[in-house]
């Protein structure tokens, strides 16, 4: 091993006999620098390190869009009209989106729990919503990429048409979309922090029913009101609803609601989400600490 | 003390029946006791039942509740039985995932008395079971409320039982070569079964005709055993229903059991020297303990 302390870059040495007060001490953020470096350090494994993981990016794509083939052809073979198979390929892009909440934020937590990490983000000074934040962002980000991938790839093999309305509106659906949608994955993960193995079920379990009530594959005008507006808690119902009456031709017929009423109530649901993923964040900690359930590992 | 007992043991078939009996009992505890009886059987009822009322009302919407037509029969029964393909595949070559990645056991069941092959194919026994409870519910559901037109007395249950015992030992068959697989593969190894379930799904005709698809992909479906095992399973129930479908017109029942078996002898092969090959290259290269935390 070496002797010279340059070998060791980032540990500073302090020199003995030559020292000012503070000198040689490791500067750190806090306030919102901190909270800001924290967002940055916990969305940068979710972009970079996901990125360099290629077998990720390849199945993060086959596996939707083996889905959305099937599903399409489903639709041949009953003799659907054509914009339903549009539907099909951007419910298929947006269930990456739910996947990406509920697998890697939602129960993230319960992740970091086996592995023994979340004790060490609970004792750091970092805040516990800016690394959730952090997660959001970076998951955003890359789930993006994919989701790009398989309406590029789904339109291009069954030859969607697409007749966007408003370029704004559609931007704004998808933001608010994204950011309540987020909320509630942070929201849920603040939940997910108690539980134990059953974490694992009821992700699993968030499937196929959110599939079908939130219209991944068809619009939920065909659902009664009421279970429409219930499914609507769900932010990619909503989202989904009026993406398709802003870029497919049938779509305004089939809408749930209008296009400007989905966008308020996004909007409030953004709101709703963050606030009451915060509130319930600091609760639940206080809580896991409180039943020592930091870092149980009931396997 | 008494004298040790010196008469000579079958140990093959003690080791193998034991293998089995182990891993479907600690299968059954692992999938089952995360909860009570109660929320467990809502949980394995709600999930396939969602699945199937995706096409149902995706089937609804576009032929204004035409249950009636054979199309509606063909992928309710296609859809139901494939839950057995995701149990029983993808249950055999997850206990590798999680006996070695989740419970970091695998390498203690490699230093017991145990058959590794055989106690994979006993872990995939509690899927089955779950499996078999949400096909059986999803079918009851589908005649009970959704015209599913399944006459009891006319079911030919010959051919269905013997097409279900076949198929089942090829997805265990099938499930054994992605156990085998999954063994070497560390980083994107949990993508494995789904993967290859999603393929299948697509490719076997489940849900849709083998003729609905492009031409150049059809082939693809008449290699895959799952094809002809949904074709059996389907003659076998609503025979006069799967004979207004043209993709196997040509084939007669006995000519596609011979068919199914074939495939599984031809899988079962692949799958005892893919597995050893897999096993020992991973015993090799040190990879059966690994744990890669992704």
């Amino acid at each position: 091993m070496s002797d010279n302390p340059q070998a060791f870059p980032g540990i500073i040495t302090p020199k003995i006999g030559a020292q000012k007060p503070n000198e040689g001490r490791v500067h750190k953020n806090s306030g919102w620098k901190l909270y800001i470096q924290a967002v940055v350090a916990r969305a940068y494994p979710r972009i970079i390190g996901q990125q360099r993981e290629k077998s990720w990016l390849f199945f993060d794509i086959l596996l939707p869009l083996l889905s959305v083939c099937a599903y399409v052809f489903v639709y041949q073979a009953i003799g659907a009209p054509e914009d339903y198979i549009g539907f099909v390929v951007i419910g298929g892009a947006m269930i990456a989106f739910w996947m990406n909440v509920l697998w890697s934020m939602s129960s993230q937590l319960y992740w970091e729990k086996e592995q023994g990490n979340l004790a060490l983000y609970i004792i750091t000074p970092a805040s516990m919503m800016a690394i959730l934040l952090g997660m959001a962002l970076g998951g955003l980000l890359a789930t993006t990429l994919r989701a790009l991938a398989i309406i590029l790839l789904g339109s291009l093999f069954f030859h969607v048409k697409y007749a966007v309305t408003s370029f704004a509106q559609l931007f704004a659906v998808f933001l608010l979309t994204m950011v309540s949608l987020y909320g509630l994955g942070m929201m849920a993960a603040s939940l997910f922090l108690l539980l134990s193995r059953e974490a694992w079920h009821i992700s699993n379990l968030a499937q196929e029913p959110i599939y079908l009530f939130s219209g991944f594959y068809f619009p939920i005008k065909n659902f009664s009101f009421w279970i429409s507006a219930a499914a609507s808690f769900i932010p990619l119902t909503l989202g989904l609803d009026a993406m398709r009456q802003l870029v497919f031709e049938s779509g305004p017929s089939l809408g749930f609601l209008s296009v400007r009423v989905e966008i308020i109530i996004l909007l409030i649901l953004s709101i709703v989400f963050l606030f009451a993923a915060r509130v319930m964040l600091a609760h639940m900690e206080k809580l896991a600490i409180r039943e020592g359930r930091l870092t149980e590992n009931r396997r | 003390m008494e004298p040790a007992d010196l008469r000579p043991i079958n140990y093959k078939s003690s080791t193998f029946s034991r293998s089995f009996r182990m891993a479907a009992w600690l299968g059954w505890q692992i999938e089952s006791n995360w909860t009570d009886p109660f929320l467990f059987a809502i949980y394995s009822i709600i999930k396939p039942l969602a699945g199937a009322a995706i096409l149902v009302v995706m089937y609804s919407i576009i032929t204004n509740g035409d249950f009636a037509d054979p199309i509606f029969t063909y992928i309710y029964l296609g859809n139901a039985f494939y839950l057995y393909v995701g149990a029983v595949m993808s249950g055999i070559s997850w206990a590798v995932l999680d006996d070695r990645e989740h419970y970091k056991t695998l390498k203690y069941m490699y230093v017991a008395p145990i058959n590794i092959p055989v106690y994979l194919i006993g872990r995939g026994v509690a899927k089955f079971l779950v499996g078999s409870i949400s096909v059986f519910i999803t079918i009851i559901f589908g005649v009970l409320f959704l015209h599913v037109d399944v006459n009891l007395a006319t079911v030919n249950w010959q051919l269905f039982i013997v097409s279900l015992a076949i198929g089942v030992v090829m997805l265990a068959m099938m499930g054994l070569i992605l156990a085998g697989i999954s063994l070497l593969i560390v980083n994107h190894v949990w993508f494995i079964g789904d993967a290859v379930a999603g393929a299948l799904f697509l490719f076997s005709g489940a849900i849709f005709p083998l003729e609905v698809l492009p031409v150049w992909l059809q082939p693809i479906g008449y290699i895959i055993p799952i094809s002809y095992w949904l074709e059996l399973l389907r003659r076998s129930l609503v025979g006069s229903i799967a004979a207004t479908f043209p993709t196997f017109e040509n084939l007669s029942n006995s000519q596609l059991l011979g068919i199914l078996l074939g495939l599984t002898i031809l899988f079962g092969i692949i799958a005892k020297f893919l597995f050893r090959y897999c096993e020992h290259v991973a015993q090799e290269r040190g990879l059966i303990d690994m744990v890669t935390n992704y």
